[in-house]
């Protein structure tokens, strides 16, 4: 094995580097939080043996510092948020009103482009598709997963298979289905299990990433793949918290498992279930890393957050990809209403 | 029977079921199809990495010639897809040794900055009085909701070119090269996680006792001494909640790591490389299965042996409000 481990020092003193301004940053604020409160109570001490030995009237209750200790403590947050979030979004949003180079406005310009250009039009369309069909079906099997194999043996491991792929990259899981996805011609033997399967049913195969509309329906494959796991497990802790003596009396009035599920599972799983479509429908909406490593955005597949990429980072169009950038806010503002007027409606209800 | 179910929802997820009972109600759903539905979901969930791992190891001209479920017929077993991937030396081969040192690199710290802040931040936010707390714990909390997307172009610049407002500079550029170009990505990564650490912290701290804290304060510890000896314990496992979180999000992330790290083996990680290897050499099974495998491995270690922690702060986040 030839591995210079020499070249990779720098890399190890930069991450020591790293670390040691951790250390000195959060160490220090706790140390400077501590001394100086202690130094104001030293003063405050020495002012009261100086006024009881002159006569003088004593000093009043030190002021309270709790907006000193809270400006401290909320420091590092608020800045960082600042500059690494706040201002770049605000101006983000003034990008979007300019040209590529972002010299000169151009008003709407380039928001008239996203819904003049075909290309971009098919960019939203495919993005709406994907919002559409990832909440709906990846919560309807973890939902379904969950119901299943709530109380039945191995349940825990049962539950680990389907969660696993939470812990896989996005990159990772576009590669495991993308070799599912593989061809091979006609005359060789297939490598891809789906068109393997294809073959012994007797079809032939196909390139399955290369015809549209049906390979933005495989790219959602894998993002329902990774997105069940999450929908299961918050369902799954959602049903074992439905009260037992409402599961039994149900019981006792002897309703099929079939009505039980639609009666007393789903409406008392509701919320869950809400939070459950909100975050994966917001997670889908930014959805980038599965389009890039499968497809790269051709034949038809590119999605929102990949044509922003390009724009502004391949292209050098600040301005357009600044527009999508926001029109992505804009889309997950309805979503977040929606999750706001449900959490107000359950607050008044319970 | 359906006049029961209005009040169902209400206050369903506070007391939790009596298995016994339940279990016996719920046996009836676990009737033969209902085990083959979970079976079949559980197998279309499993084959495909495991069709990724059998492959990896097979020789290079037979991932490429037959499908991986031939190797049961004929097991052929080699790491040579491992050797080539990590430390090979050509340009095509992975290096992925490389970028895999990168990855830690950047791991580390992104997750150790936004975990110190926020605690701080929740701590404040939870337990200290101050005028326009609500206000500032709101605006953290809207934060949650901004695309990165929203900030990706202006925090490049202001990486690359400074700020300055009519003529003035109000930040220099930062001007990094080679492995220096590591702290523009864990600036970014921390700027970016900040909101929810905050928001799922603020969950766990704002829930402690609150005689605690009183009898504390009246023993006349300060905020900063409360917060390390009292809170700090006490919410360890929302850190390690976070922690992992935090931890799966880089070391898989790509979008980031993308745009601020660049495309070399001097800082990029290794979900870039793979996924230029997917785009350039999308036919070079036998570096690409072995690649993946790479990049799954940490995480599914960290995920399978810290899974508890996950999933604890997976609730706590998306259920509670």
């Amino acid at each position: 094995m030839d591995f210079d481990f020499a070249e990779q020092a720098p890399k190890l003193m930069m991450l020591l580097w790293g670390l040691v301004a951790f250390a000195v940053v959060v160490g220090g604020l706790l140390v400077l939080l501590d001394a100086v409160p202690a130094f104001f109570a030293r003063r405050r001490e020495a002012r009261f043996v100086a006024a009881s030995a002159s006569g003088a009237p004593l000093p009043g209750r030190p002021r309270s510092r709790e907006g000193l200790f809270a400006t401290f403590f909320l420091l590092p947050t608020v800045l960082l948020l600042m500059i690494g979030l706040v201002v770049p979004a605000l101006r983000t949003t003034l990008l979007s009103f300019m040209d590529g180079g972002s010299q000169n406005f151009v008003g709407l310009d380039n928001y008239r482009w996203m819904f003049a250009d075909d290309s971009i039009v098919r960019v939203l369309v495919n993005t709406l598709v994907w919002v559409t069909l990832v909440p709906l079906v990846a919560t309807s099997i973890g939902l379904l997963y969950a119901v299943l194999v709530d109380k039945a043996r191995l349940e825990a491991v049962a539950k680990s298979l389907i969660f696993m792929p939470m812990a896989i990259s996005f990159v990772g899981a576009s590669i495991i289905w993308k070799f599912v996805y593989a061809f091979r011609s006609e005359e060789q033997e297939q490598i891809g299990l789906l068109n393997q399967i294809v073959v012994s049913l007797g079809g032939a195969p196909r390139q399955w990433l290369l015809d549209s509309p049906l390979n933005t329906l495989l790219l959602i494959v894998i993002m329902v793949w990774i997105q069940a796991g999450f929908a299961m497990v918050v369902l799954s802790a959602a049903i074992k918290a439905i009260p037992a003596d409402i599961v039994e009396a149900a019981r006792l009035d002897g309703v099929s498992p079939w009505q039980m599920f639609w009666q007393i599972t789903l409406p008392s799983i509701r919320p869950a279930l809400i939070v459950v479509v909100v975050t994966i429908s917001i997670a889908t909406l930014k959805v980038f890393d599965i389009v890039r490593t499968s497809t790269n955005g051709n034949y038809d597949t590119s999605v929102i957050a990949n044509e922003m990429y390009n724009q502004a980072f391949r292209y050098g169009q600040n301005g357009q990809g600044s527009a999508l950038a926001v029109f992505l806010f804009v889309l997950v503002i309805p979503i977040v209403i929606f999750q706001i007027r449900n959490l107000r409606q359950q607050r008044r209800e319970g | 029977m359906t006049t029961t179910t209005p009040p169902v929802a209400a206050g369903a997820q506070e007391t939790s079921g009596r298995p016994t009972r339940a279990a016996r109600v719920r046996k009836r759903l676990n009737t033969h199809t209902a085990t083959l539905v979970a079976i079949v979901i559980a197998v279309v969930w499993t084959i495909p990495t495991f069709g990724l791992l059998v492959s990896s190891f097979r020789p290079e001209n037979q991932i490429k010639t037959t499908g991986w479920w031939t190797f049961f017929r004929d097991p052929e077993f080699t790491l040579q897809n491992y050797q080539e991937v990590l430390f090979g030396q050509s340009a095509s081969s992975g290096q992925l040794a490389s970028y895999f040192i990168n990855s830690l690199v950047i791991t580390l710290p992104a997750v150790l900055f936004p975990l110190a802040f926020a605690a701080l931040a929740a701590y404040a936010l939870a337990w200290i009085n101050f005028r326009g707390r609500d206000w500032v714990y709101i605006g953290i909390f809207a934060l949650q909701i901004v695309p990165l997307q929203m900030a990706l172009v202006p925090l490049l610049s202001f990486f690359s070119r400074g700020v300055s407002l009519g003529g003035i500079t109000l930040m220099p550029a930062w001007n990094l090269d080679g492995a220096q170009n590591f702290a523009q990505v864990w600036f970014a990564h921390t700027c970016f996680a900040l909101p929810f650490a905050v928001y799922l912290l603020h969950n766990f701290i704002s829930q402690l006792p609150k005689d605690l804290m009183e009898a504390a304060r009246v023993d006349g510890a300060t905020h900063p001494k409360i917060f390390r000896t009292i809170v700090l314990p006490l919410v360890a496992p929302a850190l390690a909640a976070f922690g992992i979180f935090q931890f799966l999000w880089v070391w898989n992330d790509l979008l980031v790591g993308l745009i601020f790290a660049g495309g070399s083996d001097v800082t990029a990680p290794l979900t870039v490389r793979l996924a230029e290897l997917a785009g350039t050499r999308g036919n070079e099974w036998q570096r690409l299965t072995a690649g993946a495998f790479v990049s799954i491995v940490v995480p599914l270690i960290v995920f399978l042996s810290l899974q508890r922690y996950f999933v604890r702060g997976l609730l706590a986040g998306s259920v509670k409000g």
